[in-house]
């Protein structure tokens, strides 16, 4: 953080490209672009929502099931980091607008600190996943699933809803799904439906996708954070502070419909 | 300033401001000073170079399919060899071709020009565009040394998912060919909204701005569906998802209604810019102003809004629901209006207009011609209960080969043509220009026209062999389509010898009215020398054509910005 004392480069780091009449119309410009860019993500995970809605439609006990091997503590924490960084990185353009430069290094790093903490917990998810065989299409440790249950069952902080459970048998007993499979360890009959791999399919999909996208906002932030040590930002020019946290707030809001849609189903 | 035929003749000749004869071409050398710049004529340059590569090697494709089928069974490659050969035809013309032909190749370099601006909006965005696009043809060459695919173009599933084959690093290389398109259509969109000229409001903008933006709005919002869905492809071939396998519950179908959510919008991608070439094109060399501007400007976008409504089209065997087919087949009809009204409009233009045979209007009016064909034939397979006869026969291939070869790709020419001039600063030889546009004509007509014939009797698409009754029309179609590569071949000869040999490009060759034309040919490094005179695109009143010059001048203007 010393570097900061040294020479501020501001005042040469404002210029206007050669092709602009005015700053507004460039600063305008770069907006407008980023706008799009986000338009051009929230389009991509579309399809993925599409993918979602198109199998929960078809196959709700699907989800209604194998949503229960989540854990909705952990989730619930890390949108709690998210939407915690997106205060951050807001005020943190409101620094950068402002011109008080330790203050946006201090909020740039703190937003940057959240993203790790946002990966190290869901690392820590997928390591479970992993350990258990929750996964996608063929990976899907189907012979693991009912001791996993029968295990979690006594235990009552992480047992499958009841209530779910209840609400899902109901589905299942509409649908006279002649496929589902009771399995019982001398335990809770446990509606165990076919192909949940399609959930972890589209979960993995989606929370990967999205961990790609923080990854990503965290390597801008970075940037962002070097060159706010570096003396760059003042309030004529903080339109990369501006953009960055533009793209911060679009990761953290496809989070928030991620969570309730992959962790909270009723 | 003085008149404003006075400092356009200042200009022409390159002595206003600069060494006389520096250029953006020869501004500065060396091949950091190309592969790096970021200016957007030499991007456009580039892009033209590497697209017309790309034209060249899906063209090599599409001669060894038709040789293949001038006989029943074995002729010059096996089963498997062809089946690798089509597809790789289709998805090189697609992703490497057309799809970035006009916009990212003459789009980038008349579309500052036309604004009268200087630049782009974002020119690194610009130059990243052209490097992404660089990155995925190179992935997409690899995967063809590497053994290449043999799924169609389409990769549908679940064949793709199980066949051997490249398609992994195929998809990839869509999936970054797809960023190079949105950076593109990011790119003029930004521009065209806030580097307009001050008096240069949204009906004073030529009409190939008005086609670039409605292609750029399909750009942005459709690529990104595609990237998901080839991600989602690679992930069910690499991880096992299971999203579009039915063996684990998946839908193969939801693959089929990704891929054209934005492979139908693509089309429009293709065909939009094609007729913001035609409108510019038929206007100048008719000399009369554009007529049904409006009209003109409002199909663009009414076709941009239908091109996202109609995906369901390509699937109406495929098992959607009958509700789904028939509203499909309705929207798709709808498409038809905005189209009709621009070619309704082009003749119109026409119409008493003082037409001059130069080689782009030749290329134009086969475009009308060609794409009224095309377009025409559509209606055939929007028809649901002819569709079911249609479907995946030759004469599906006809129908969208009229649309695409015969219209963007004739357009694309056209535009060459019409832009050479100002690009390169030289004149070519209108003859055998002619004589190029002429062969291409015929040869495309020879080769698609026969299909329509055979698949209206019933040839399926992709065969590999076929009963002889079809013999003839194969025949007829691979003769055709050597006459197009001759003709295509004679129109490269003609660009070639013009750069060599060809007499200097005045400023204004054909007497066109936007903006481009004002500055010098080629344009200085910085577009235009003195102060932009803005005008109304398609007023022709005003210019006059000088001897000395051997282009045309402007004798009168209305109002200067800059």
């Amino acid at each position: 953080m010393a570097s900061a004392a040294a020479t501020p480069r501001y005042e040469g780091k404002h210029h206007l490209a050669h092709h602009f009449d005015t700053r507004r119309q460039q600063f305008d410009s770069h907006k407008l672009a980023m706008w799009l860019f986000l338009v051009t993500e929230v389009l991509m995970f579309g399809g993925l929502f599409c993918a979602y809605a198109i199998y929960r439609a078809s196959h709700p006990e699907i989800f209604l099931f194998a949503h229960t091997l989540l854990d909705k503590n952990l989730g619930a924490v890390n949108t709690i980091v998210l939407l915690f960084s997106s205060f951050t990185m807001a005020w943190a353009v409101r620094a950068a607008m402002l011109g008080e430069r330790r203050r946006l290094s201090a909020l740039l790093a703190i937003t940057l600190l959240c993203g790790f903490g946002f990966l190290g917990i869901k690392a820590f998810e997928y390591n479970h996943k992993w350990q258990h065989g929750f996964l996608w299409g063929q990976q899907f440790a189907y012979a693991e699933l009912p001791d996993y249950l029968a295990g979690h069952g006594a235990d009552a902080a992480t047992a499958p809803d009841s209530a779910a459970d209840a609400h899902a048998a109901a589905v299942m007993a509409e649908l006279d799904h002649a496929a589902a499979v009771t399995v019982a360890h001398g335990h809770d009959p446990a509606l165990i439906p076919r192909n949940v791999h399609i959930f972890f399919g589209i979960y993995f999909v989606m929370t990967g996708l999205h961990g790609i996208h923080v990854l990503a906002g965290m390597i801008v932030i970075g940037w962002l954070l070097r060159r706010s040590l570096r003396g760059d930002f003042g309030t004529r020019n903080y339109t990369a502070v501006d953009l960055g946290g533009l793209y911060w707030h679009l990761v953290d809001l496809i989070w928030i419909f991620l969570f309730p849609l992959l962790y909270l189903i009723h | 300033m003085n008149t404003g035929a006075a400092t356009i003749a200042d200009r022409s000749n390159g002595a206003a401001g600069r060494p006389h004869g520096e250029n953006y071409l020869n501004c500065a050398s060396g091949w950091r000073s190309w592969l790096f710049t970021l200016d957007h004529k030499r991007i456009g340059v580039m892009y033209l170079a590497a697209i017309l590569f790309s034209f060249f090697l899906g063209g090599i494709f599409a001669l060894l399919v038709r040789t293949e089928l001038i006989s029943p069974g074995h002729t010059i490659m096996d089963a498997d060899s062809y089946n690798r050969a089509f597809t790789l035809h289709g998805a090189i013309m697609t992703f490497l071709f057309i799809i970035p032909g006009i916009p990212a190749a003459l789009g980038n370099f008349v579309l500052p020009l036309l604004l009268g601006a200087k630049d782009v909006a974002l020119p690194r965005l610009n130059l990243a565009s052209f490097h992404i696009y660089a990155i995925g043809a190179v992935m997409a060459v690899a995967a063809i040394l590497l053994g290449g695919v043999d799924t169609g173009w389409t990769f549908y599933t679940p064949y793709s998912t199980t066949t051997s084959g490249q398609v992994v690093m195929v998809t990839l290389a869509v999936f970054v060919l797809g960023f190079s398109s949105i950076f593109t259509g990011i790119n003029f969109i930004v521009t065209i909204h806030k580097m307009r000229p001050a008096g240069m409001g949204w009906f004073r903008m030529p009409l190939m701005l008005w086609a670039l933006y409605a292609t750029a709005i399909i750009q942005v919002l459709a690529t990104p569906v595609l990237a998901i869905t080839v991600l989602l492809l690679v992930a069910e071939r690499v991880l096992g998802i299971g999203v579009f396998d039915p063996a684990l519950g998946g839908d193969p179908v939801l693959f089929q209604h990704f891929f054209w959510f934005y492979s139908h919008p693509a089309v429009y991608i293709m065909i939009l810019p094609a007729m913001g070439v035609i409108s510019e094109l038929i206007s100048t060399h008719s000399r009369k102003t554009i007529f049904g501007y409006r009209a003109i400007a409002y199909s663009s976008i009414a076709i941009a809004v239908f091109s996202f409504l109609v995906w369901g089209h390509h699937m109406f065997v495929s098992g959607q629901s009958p509700l789904a087919t028939v509203i499909f087949s309705a929207l798709t009809f709808s498409v038809s209006i905005p189209s009709a009204v621009k070619v309704f409009n082009w003749l119109a233009t026409m119409y008493k207009g003082a037409i001059k045979l130069e080689t782009p209007m030749v290329y134009a009016l086969s475009f009308i011609f060609l794409f009224g064909i095309g377009g025409l034939t559509g209606l055939f397979l929007a028809t649901l209960a002819t569709d079911v006869h249609l479907h995946d026969s030759y004469f599906v291939v006809a129908h969208f080969h009229y649309t695409m070869m015969g219209g963007v790709v004739i357009a694309f020419l056209a535009g060459i043509f019409h832009w050479w001039p100002k690009m390169f600063g030289r004149l070519f030889s209108q003859k055998w220009g002619n004589i190029g546009a002429v062969l291409v004509f015929a040869g495309f007509n020879l080769t698609f026209f026969s299909q329509f014939v055979m698949g209206s009797k019933g040839m399926p698409r992709r065969y590999y062999s076929y009963p002889p009754e079809f013999e003839i029309y194969h025949q007829l179609s691979t003769y055709g389509s050597y006459l197009l590569a001759v003709g295509l071949f004679v129109a490269a000869g003609v660009l070639l010898h013009s750069l060599l040999a060809g007499r200097r490009a005045p400023a204004n060759p054909w007497g066109g009215a936007t903006l481009e034309w004002q500055a010098a040919s080629p344009p200085s490094h910085h577009n235009f020398d003195g102060p932009v005179i803005l005008t109304d695109p398609y007023d022709y009143s005003g210019l006059v054509w000088d001897a000395e010059t051997q282009g045309f001048v402007r004798t009168a203007h209305e109002e200067v910005v800059r």
